[in-house]
């Protein structure tokens, strides 16, 4: 099967073993169903904080471009990839922040997969509620179908507080009632949606009201972003799923007394980073995940 | 949900005693804390476990958090209004606090410790 060669080719390329997590999307995990028409992968790519300058990561200016270019360079297809946000580094200067958004746009614009959805990260829209976000690059907030899966990006930073808002849960309520109960449905978001660890701030002020609106739906995935590592948490039947950065890794929740970049090492650069590619098999939604590192592509 | 929330609200109150924001009681010490650009001032409140404590919050540029998750307490702190915060700790450790507005550059580090001991 050509799909299946496909992601043998990417995850030779990316020098990993295979398949690290399997997920229940449909709550069926295990079942093998590969070869539908329906099923399809995505990228999932976070954290980039284009504008980062720093000591832990002296290649920021280059890691997201290595990245599009490792993209590009396997015959195998994403139907199209995510950004869950901090899609850039903070600053005080909306002129620079709006100059930041530029320069990220260019580079992605460079992905051979044109089919992006991007949402914002506190570092992109905490400061002026989103509006440079929106002018750059549309709605905080939004959902889509593919291949029968729905899909609901969802937006908890435009609020400073970290909060999703009446408003957007509203809205998500009468987004989800197009839904049938047991129908996919991915969520994609910045913070995580529950209590990781809310003495780092990781964590969604609201997000008990927005999982009381998905817990009636039988078959729902979360990816996010904002903590820079791999994690994986259940809700009841709801699979939350942290994706790596692109830019610093960040030490385990309460591992250390303060939240701080993990040192860059020089001897294994971009350890620590990565991305996520999601394997969705079928038409009822089952989930796999491979965890994907950042590999320096030859000059 | 709904459980697990009212149970949190319960763990926490029984950590804390009780969290309050109006004027202080007489008698009842008061730590004067100011939040700025990225900074909490001072940075390390100390507390007696049993005693009876009035946290005094203002902010001296703009909209700012304060949060303390491990004793429950969470407020906003702004230029417009002192913002009051009683406590009657019941357990004794050193408990991280941060703004959780998100302020700005250097909002990451804006952190601060209340202490409290027996």
């Amino acid at each position: 099967m050509p799909f299946q060669a496909d992601r043998r080719d990417i995850l030779r390329l990316m020098g990993v073993g295979g398949v690290v997590f399997a997920s229940g999307l449909a709550g069926a995990a295990g079942k093998k169903k590969s070869g539908n028409d329906s099923d399809f992968f995505f990228l999932q790519l976070s954290d980039t904080h284009w504008g980062y300058s720093g000591g832990a990561n002296p290649e920021a200016d280059v890691t997201l471009k290595q990245v599009v270019e490792t993209v590009n360079g396997v015959s195998a297809r994403p139907d199209f990839i995510v950004f869950t946000g901090d899609l850039t580094h903070t600053t005080d200067d909306g002129a620079v922040r709006r100059k930041r958004m530029a320069e990220f746009k260019q580079i992605v614009s460079k992905l051979e997969i044109k089919t992006l959805h991007l949402m914002p990260g506190e570092h992109d829209a905490s400061l002026d509620a989103g509006l440079a976000f929106k002018e750059s690059f549309g709605p905080t907030h939004y959902s889509f179908d593919h291949k029968g899966v729905h899909f609901v990006a969802l937006d908890n930073v435009s609020d400073p507080a970290g909060a999703v808002g009446d408003k957007q849960i509203d809205w998500l309520s009468a987004d989800l009632k197009k839904v049938r109960r047991d129908g996919p449905i991915v969520v994609l978001t910045h913070r995580p949606l529950f209590d990781l660890y809310p003495q780092w701030d990781w964590a969604t002020k609201d997000g008990a009201k927005v999982m009381d609106v998905l817990l009636p739906h039988k078959h729902v995935t979360v990816f996010y972003g904002h903590i820079h590592q791999e994690h994986h948490h259940q809700t009841e039947h709801i699979a939350h799923h942290a994706a790596r950065s692109l830019v610093f890794p960040l030490p385990a929740p309460g591992s250390v007394p303060k939240k701080a970049p993990l040192p860059w090492n020089p001897a294994a650069p971009f350890s620590g980073l990565g991305y996520r590619q999601i394997d969705v098999e079928g038409y009822d939604g089952d989930t796999r995940l491979t965890e994907l590192p950042v590999v320096k592509v030859p000059a | 949900m709904v459980l697990r929330r009212l149970l949190m609200v319960a763990t926490m109150t029984a950590a804390l005693g009780s969290v309050v924001r109006s004027a202080p009681p007489p008698n009842e010490p008061v730590i004067a804390v100011t939040a700025k650009k990225w900074e909490f001032a001072p940075s390390r409140i100390v507390l007696h476990r049993g005693i009876p404590a009035v946290i005094e919050l203002r902010s001296l540029d703009h909209k700012h958090g304060f949060a303390v998750p491990d004793l429950g307490i969470r407020v906003d702190v702004t230029p417009e209004k002192v913002t009051r915060v009683r406590v009657v700790p019941t357990k004794v450790g050193a408990f991280p606090a941060h703004c959780d507005v998100f302020c700005g550059e250097g909002h990451e580090d804006m952190t601060a410790e209340v202490v409290v001991v027996p």
